[in-house]
């Protein structure tokens, strides 16, 4: 419960914060809603002899819809993409994933770019992110970088992101994709036992394109591209359904932990998944 | 580490105090502000007898350093409602035997405080949903529903009277 003490640094830019990354390196860590990093450090899990908090960055917070491109920055909470209307229109999964996210108190704290920059395997975030092709812009001191969320996860707990980068914000493209994120886990706020995040598009009864990603299945966010492939040209029919999943389950790798055993894992995310494909084309 | 002073406002009054940049919000609250309503009833962010309302935002003060809430303005469980001029939710608590031992309940009125002002016609489903960030151990919820619900109905009919 007690954090071992540090240094609290609360810039106004992120200038100032590159600042203390690059004189600290790893004694350093960014502070956004809080809700992740807290308990780590009240644990003593989280070392962080030098914290810097986010909060005063204006640059960081709100999201931007421009030509379908949507821009949201890292500091956006849970609570704001929730509640914002323009954003629901743009891109429905969004809200649907984030009530599924821990609870109210912690969706007003808790960030996107928290939430995705994170490396947990059990945020929801992440996979979905992957699911939209999302992009993380990353700044460091001398440069700004674009990763792909497809590419940002290495294992759990490891990213892309230096540690003498913040992870400023996260765009990708509107989409009126049929859409679903569906998560099976023990209670509220607990990370899933199994999720999956489907976007289909429905061209002449037809899948057109469809994205399958999941969350908490393996160390790191799970895109199955095999699985996507499996749908395309189909009527989206059960036995295209089952190929989809048999494809994905491929992909996984899930490990025992108290939601239960591997094979248990593996026969959730089944249904878990064709529940998710099945919402989905209902939308498309 | 450094000692900072840290200045909020509490229950509409201004609040310095003198604080380590790990001491949590919820033990500057209780142990330097004498605010003992809002409870500690886990170390991992899951119960919510913490809740206290920040900027319109419900939040678990065991899971916010003092530090972040410089220039806050804060609410809670005593800067609702006093044994002599109860809160409505107070008042439904007590009337629908929202509450045993009394321990989740200043945040679990604090987190339906802010739940009112968001959604004032919850549902049934709407009120689960939106206090299940705090656990109960006494009651197993139905009563906090009943109270809510009949908070929420009391409020907006006095909001129609005086219309």
């Amino acid at each position: 419960m007690i954090p071992a003490a540090f240094e609290y640094y609360r810039p106004s830019d992120i200038a100032g914060a590159l600042s203390v990354l690059a004189e600290h390196g790893d004694d350093a860590r960014v502070l956004a809603g809080g809700h992740s990093l807290i308990p780590m450090m009240k644990l003593r899990m989280a070392d962080v002899p030098h914290l810097i908090d986010l909060q005063d960055i204006a640059g960081l917070k709100g999201t931007t819809i421009d030509g379908g491109t949507i821009t949201i920055g890292a500091m956006t909470t849970q609570h704001e993409l929730i509640n914002d209307d323009a954003l629901f229109a743009a891109c429905p999964i969004i809200r649907e994933a984030a009530l599924q996210i821990a609870d109210p108190q912690v969706r007003y704290m808790g960030t996107i770019g928290g939430n995705v920059a994170n490396g947990d395997p059990g945020n929801d975030m992440p996979g979905l992110m992957q699911c939209l092709d999302a992009s993380f812009v990353l700044v460091g001191a001398d440069r700004t970088r674009t990763v792909k969320a497809r590419s940002f996860y290495e294992a759990a707990y490891v990213t892309e992101r230096d540690d003498e980068e913040i992870l400023t914000h996260i765009t990708f493209a509107a989409s009126d994709a049929g859409f679903a994120y569906e998560k099976q886990k023990r209670k509220i706020g607990d990370y899933a036992t199994a999720a999956s995040a489907v976007l289909i598009t429905k061209t002449a009864g037809k899948v057109s394109t469809a994205s399958i990603a999941m969350t908490n299945l393996s160390d790191v966010p799970v895109l199955s591209e095999a699985a996507a492939a499996a749908l395309v040209g189909t009527t989206c029919d059960a036995a295209a359904v089952k190929v989809a999943v048999a494809a994905a389950l491929e992909d996984i790798d899930p490990t025992e932990d108290n939601r239960g055993p591997v094979a248990f894992k593996m026969h959730l995310a089944g249904i878990i998944i064709s529940r998710a494909i099945a919402r989905a084309w209902s939308r498309a | 580490m450094t000692k900072q002073i840290v200045s909020m406002t509490v229950n509409g009054e201004k609040k310095e105090v003198l604080a380590e940049p790990r001491e949590l919000l919820i033990y500057v609250l209780r142990e330097k502000m004498g605010m003992k309503g809002p409870h500690v009833g886990c170390e991992t962010s899951h119960c919510g007898a913490c809740t206290v309302e920040i900027d319109g935002k419900s939040v678990k003060s065991c899971t916010m350093f003092a530090a972040q809430a410089q220039g806050a303005q804060i609410t809670t469980i005593e800067g609702l409602g006093s044994p002599d001029n109860l809160h409505v939710l107070q008042e439904n608590f007590k009337e629908h035997h929202g509450l045993q031992c009394g321990y989740c309940t200043p945040g679990m009125i604090t987190r339906a405080h802010r739940l009112l002002i968001e959604n004032p016609n919850p549902t049934e489903e709407d009120i689960r949903f939106g206090i299940a960030g705090n656990i109960c151990r006494c009651t197993g919820y139905q009563n906090i529903v009943k109270s809510i619900l009949s908070a929420a109905a009391e409020i907006n009919a006095a909001k129609e009277a005086a219309q």
